[in-house]
């Protein structure tokens, strides 16, 4: 049963990477370069919902509107004065920039909500677990444990946060699978993505594209934000940075530039991690993590979806 | 008879004057379809298109030719807004459409094929062509996002069109196939599909012919005039092949060194000594 539970949990954790990683691999593919400061826009998204939700005046369904708004427009911002201004300078120098605006974001934050951490409170405060499951008795669901007064713990639990997680992450990536192969915004995507200039020549607007990629990505990064604070309920400036890396990690597994690649790649490497933590170390499940990354990209340098590209001579 | 080109020029440039402003108190009608004015470019100190003069009448076909480097790809670059003239000017159905960006100019009415194929090699066939409808579909992000009534309607309709376009062309077999995956032939008539979906007023095909067998080609040159024909479409074209060439273009320019060697119909132009020597060498 311990091993269902870790699955879970770490199926619930990849799938909010692969919410992050699709931002990454989508920026990657249409826009050619790595949005490193896309981890940050995470945090800025949890403090958004964080201030939201402490207000009063807000209910829970407004303080995620804000969020997603807040990192739609922070993410259209960025490309708009950061990025754009270098579209035809060397990939290097785009990427220092986005180094250099993580580093504004973090110390923004530094500045305006101070080092200390801050608990998060959960988007599902209050509600009883999604599933438990107890010895003899069977599955109980969306309810607290009525045996309690028998003194009887279950074997399983499924937390909300986790359930949600997954929920909400499967809705949005076939959402988003819909949107990219089904409409006409989704195919400027692909086809700038494959070749801006004769995509160019076909009528399509090249900026206005990548900012909707940026908007996409950034607004699935403020779900991330709420998902991931409220099953690891607990805020800092530097919350963004990790499950930044990590699913940068798993855009690169699952194949940079690949949609479906990133999805797989985020789940595995959640999967990964949390089972490395309970049968391996705990210490040592991020090394592991990224052990993963390294063994990837001997065997198979374009990942698990990725195409092999093929020199000609 | 290299001292007589040096000093047409000038000539011509008095000439365009004059043209000028019988073009300006004429009927629109009666403007040519595609103009260009002295147009030249220079990349660093070299000159790549000098001096050239273009006048297309509506739904002819014209062809474009030169020895290799001659700058026939050049000013289709300039046409389409991929190169910024150095100066001169375009004018498309009497609108000036110098220096606009391709986006804009694809809108105006100018749509192309690439020498070097360009499709969406991952998109199918059906997608590539409702990428050139584009701009001719009017539902916002959003609405397709939330799969609103008005999506579908323009959706269905775009499938629609595209699928007739794909049948002038024999490619609606092959609609949901990859288009890397088709043969060469295919390819080149799926990239005139592509074009022709921006709805454009004039079609600016880059070497056609380009790796073709002698069949190919005359398959070619069908289609091509069926699509003068049926679409009421004024054709520029660039071509090294002569067969084509000869058996399809109305009037011709040869560019030899980004300069204007020979400009007229068809035959005349190809037995014009000039021409001949620009090709084969004294």
């Amino acid at each position: 049963m311990s091993f269902i539970s870790n699955l879970l949990n770490g199926i619930s954790l990849g799938s909010i990477y692969a919410l992050i990683a699709l931002g990454y691999t989508m920026v990657y593919g249409i826009a050619k370069m790595l949005n490193f400061a896309h981890g940050d826009i995470i945090m800025v998204g949890g403090y958004a919902a964080f201030i939201t939700m402490a207000a009063n005046w807000c209910p829970l369904w407004l303080s995620m509107v804000i969020t997603v708004a807040v990192c739609t427009v922070l993410g259209v911002v960025i490309e708009k004065v950061a990025y754009r201004p270098l579209r035809s300078s060397p990939p290097l120098a785009v990427l220092i920039t986005a180094i250099g605006v993580s580093y504004l974001l973090q110390n923004i934050a530094l500045l305006t909500q101070t080092a200390n951490p801050k608990t998060f409170t959960s988007i599902a405060a209050g509600a009883p677990p999604f599933l438990q499951v107890f010895s003899g008795k069977g599955a109980v669901f969306f309810k607290a444990n009525p045996y309690q007064d028998e003194g009887l713990k279950p074997v399983l639990t499924v937390s909300m946060e986790t359930f949600l997680a997954i929920v909400v992450s499967v809705i949005i990536m076939i959402a988003l699978t819909l949107f990219i192969n089904k409409t006409k915004a989704g195919r400027a995507m692909m086809a700038c993505s494959e070749d801006r200039g004769a995509a160019q020549l076909m009528g399509i607007n090249v900026n206005a594209t990548i900012s909707l990629t940026f908007a996409i990505g950034s607004a699935l990064a403020a779900v991330a934000a709420v998902l991931m604070c409220s099953a690891y309920p607990q805020i800092s400036p530097y919350t963004g940075s990790m499950p930044g890396i990590k699913a940068f990690v798993a855009a690169v597994f699952g194949g940079i530039g690949s949609i479906p690649g990133a999805m797989i790649g985020g789940v595995l490497l959640g999967v990964i991690e949390i089972l490395s933590k309970f049968y391996i170390s705990s210490q040592l499940s991020d090394a592991i993590v990224f052990m993963v990354l390294i063994v990837m990209l001997i065997v198979r340098p374009t990942g698990i979806m990725g195409k092999k590209i093929s020199e000609k001579v | 008879m290299s001292e007589l080109e040096k000093n047409t020029p000038e000539v011509q440039g008095e000439n365009t004057a004059v043209e000028q402003k019988a073009a300006e108190t004429s009927e629109k009608s009666s403007a040519p379809m595609l103009e260009v004015r002295e147009l030249s470019i220079q990349f660093g100190g070299l000159r790549a298109v000098d001096g050239l003069n273009l006048k297309i009448k509506k739904h002819q076909l014209y062809g474009l030719i030169g020895p290799n480097g001659a700058g026939k790809t050049t000013v289709f670059n300039m046409l389409t807004g991929v190169y910024k003239p150095t100066s001169g000017a375009i004018f498309l159905d009497g609108v000036n459409i110098t220096g606009k960006s391709p986006v804009e100019i694809n809108k105006s009415g100018i749509a192309r094929t690439f020498q070097n194929i360009r499709l969406f090699k991952e998109m199918s066939v059906l997608d590539n062509v409702k990428v050139g409808m584009q701009n001719s579909t009017k539902y916002t992000t959003i609405e397709g996002i939330l799969r609103l009534p008005r999506y579908f309607k323009e959706e269905k309709l775009m499938t629609e069109r595209a699928i007739e376009l794909l049948k002038v062309f024999e490619l609606d077999g092959e609609k949901d196939a990859l288009s890397a995956n088709l043969p060469y032939g295919k390819q080149r008539k799926l990239e005139i599909a592509r074009a022709l979906a921006t709805n454009p007023k004039l079609l600016l095909l880059d070497e056609p012919a380009a790796g073709m067998n002698p069949n190919e080609t005359e398959e070619l040159m069908n289609t091509i005039r069926f699509v003068r024909d049926k679409f009421d479409m004024t054709i520029l074209l660039i071509e090294h092949d002569m067969k084509l060439v000869s058996g399809i273009c109305e009037e011709l320019t040869v560019l030899n060194f980004g300069q204007e060697l020979a400009q007229g119909e068809t035959s005349a132009v190809l037995n014009d000594p000039k021409v001949i020597t620009a090709y084969l060498g004294d």
